[in-house]
């Protein structure tokens, strides 16, 4: 598998991250060493193996609807980097996906 | 050439649930902002997310009121994209494995029943809350409130089955009735516990292939999805007649323009890399709850009406209005139950007692009038005590205090005159008032009779009782 440069700046757009040149090509290298190194596993027959999306065999985990108390304000917006008028302040968008 | 739509519709609901779909925040709307928060909705670090069992419990009552088949098995995962509303930067929903697929719901249209199907049914959390107001100081920044962050919905996702803004409308409409009736969600659409986006397309009538959907945001209200659909189907109509072809896009629709415009920019395709979320085991749906939620299902609107129809003789548009929400339908089966007469009780809550309602801006279950009451108020006019006329202004002020009815009229002295003694009074006394009139209808003039009752009623304030004043009067003056 090949990591190319449009897919490690597809990525990057994705997280928000801006690469130079150089990390790009770096990364389109590291990217493509770490999905070849995983490749490995298929060359296993998994064919007869569950798909693992937990580790501990853990099912309907529920808690009652009861409500709790929230945090304060104060709090909550302790660590903003930026807040006011009771918000958090974030640069301006237009529309919500 | 003659085109024909084709609509399909996302309704997110928000669950009637008192805490947050994973945390024990309130749910409820318009508290001061950011007051219902914690560690779990803010998607602060180590936090675990907790699934709440009535989020649930409702989630699949909705599925089986849907006709859905519940999948037994249920996973979460995680819906990664940036936004500000959204603080982890992923938010949980559900992909592969949803809570239930393959229902539907029947809707008319035109006199002709349609079923809709439902494609699927997931579980999932809210985001916060954007406001861009003018009023805020600041014009480069927009301002976030996540109480409503992490509230649970369900997002029900039609077939392509619309054909028509108004078959979408009746879908929405029926839909939401359902939601009423079993009591998964107020469907408040003003405070966005209901709300909808469409996907339409348009192809040449006849045709099987899809043409290119646009998605339609935006829309606040069932008149507005009508509004935007009716727009966006003639654009599309148009471009394609003027040579031009339709681009997949997101549209805003603008309620006072009733257009919809592209939401340009941002055109970035959606990659929102979904996988299974690791914080939360998967959900195995006990065939046995299933059972106790058919169990415990109300009857539904649709079952309602049949019965309404059969059981107590009423007409289909008399059904419809008696049956438009669970809380009504109740009111007038309780009254039917002390005052049998179906069709009187169902005139009267369709007339009256909705125009009451509507001038109080109330629904029926917050009004003060009760089915013992207005019983009371049918059985004082069968005894003759008061005419319709002055029932009515009884109701009004049944709406206004509470007191009842008995109690209005003797404190008003509203009972009505139905002594002879006493209406022989006044309608003497109208007589000599009035010699013109009464010497018209002895003179074959008849019409002349209805102005002396109207007199005659009007010197009683509107108490005598008008069967008996009629009687009466002939009575004098064909002497």
């Amino acid at each position: 598998m090949n990591i190319s440069r449009n897919k490690v700046e597809h990525l990057a757009a994705l997280a928000r991250l801006e690469l130079s040149d150089e990390e790009i090509e770096k990364f389109s290298h590291q990217l493509t060493d770490i999905l070849n190194y995983a490749e490995k596993i298929n060359q296993l027959d998994t064919g007869a193996v569950e798909p693992t999306a937990h580790a501990v065999p853990l099912k309907n985990v529920l808690r009652e609807d009861e409500v709790k108390p929230s945090l304060l304000r104060e709090t909550v917006l302790a660590n903003a980097p930026d807040a006011g008028e009771e918000y958090f302040k974030v640069p301006k968008v237009i529309y919500s996906s | 050439m003659a085109y024909e739509a084709v609509i399909g519709l996302e309704v997110h609901v928000q669950l009637a649930t008192k805490s947050k779909l994973f945390c024990g925040c309130r749910t409820e709307f318009a508290n001061a902002p950011n007051s219902q928060v914690c560690p779990v909705c803010l998607g602060l670090p180590g936090v675990l997310p907790v699934m709440n069992q009535e989020a649930l419990k409702l989630a699949l009552t909705a599925a089986t009121a849907l006709q859905c088949d519940v999948l037994p098995l249920n996973r979460f995962a995680r819906k990664n994209y940036f936004y500000p509303d959204l603080p982890k930067a992923y938010q949980i929903s559900q992909y592969d494995e949803p809570l239930a697929k393959s229902g539907y719901i029947d809707i008319l249209v035109n006199g002709q029943s349609r079923k809709i199907g439902i494609t699927r049914v997931h579980i999932e959390e809210d985001a916060g809350k954007l406001i861009h107001a003018e009023e805020f100081v600041d014009p480069d920044k927009s301002f976030v409130d996540y109480n409503r962050c992490g509230t649970p919905l369900i997002e029900i996702v039609s077939e392509p089955d619309m054909r028509t803004p108004e078959e979408a409308y009746e879908y929405l409409v029926v839909l939401k009735q359902i939601l009423e009736y079993t009591k998964i969600s107020d469907c408040n659409m003003e405070e966005g516990s209901l709300r909808c986006d469409a996907n339409v397309s348009v192809r040449p009538k006849g045709t099987t292939e899809l043409g290119t959907k646009a998605e339609v945001k935006n829309m606040n209200s069932f008149r507005g999805v009508r509004d935007a659909l009716t727009y966006e189907i003639k654009r599309q109509i148009d471009t394609l007649e003027e040579g031009g072809r339709i681009v997949q896009e997101t549209r805003l629709f603008d309620s006072r323009t009733k257009r919809t415009d592209s939401m340009r920019g941002k055109e970035e395709a959606h990659d929102y890399r979904y996988f299974p979320e690791p914080d939360l085991p998967p959900l195995e749906i006990d065939p046995e709850w299933l059972t106790a939620i058919r169990q415990k299902m109300p009857e539904l609107p649709q079952a309602k009406k049949l019965r309404f129809k059969q059981e107590y003789s009423l007409s289909d548009e008399e059904v419809t209005v008696l049956t438009q929400n669970r809380a009504l339908a109740d009111f007038f089966e309780k009254c039917t139950k002390s005052y049998p007469m179906a069709k009187i009780v169902g005139n009267w809550v369709k007339g009256e007692v909705l125009a009451n309602l509507s001038a109080n801006n109330q629904q029926i279950e917050d009004s003060r009038l009760t089915p013992a009451a207005l019983v009371s108020l049918l059985k004082l006019i069968d005894e003759g005590k008061i005419s319709g006329k002055i029932a009515k202004e009884v109701l009004t002020e049944i709406f206004a205090t509470g007191k009842s009815p008995e109690k209005i009229v003797e404190e008003k002295g509203m009972v009505q005159i139905s002594e002879e003694g006493a209406l022989t009074g006044i309608i003497e006394e109208v007589l000599a008032a009035n010699p013109q009139p009464v010497a018209e209808y002895r003179a074959g003039k008849t019409k002349a009779l209805g102005f002396l009752v109207g007199q005659i009623m009007k010197a009683s304030k509107g108490q005598a009782n008008p069967g008996i004043v009629n009687q009466l009067l002939r009575n004098k003056l064909e002497v």
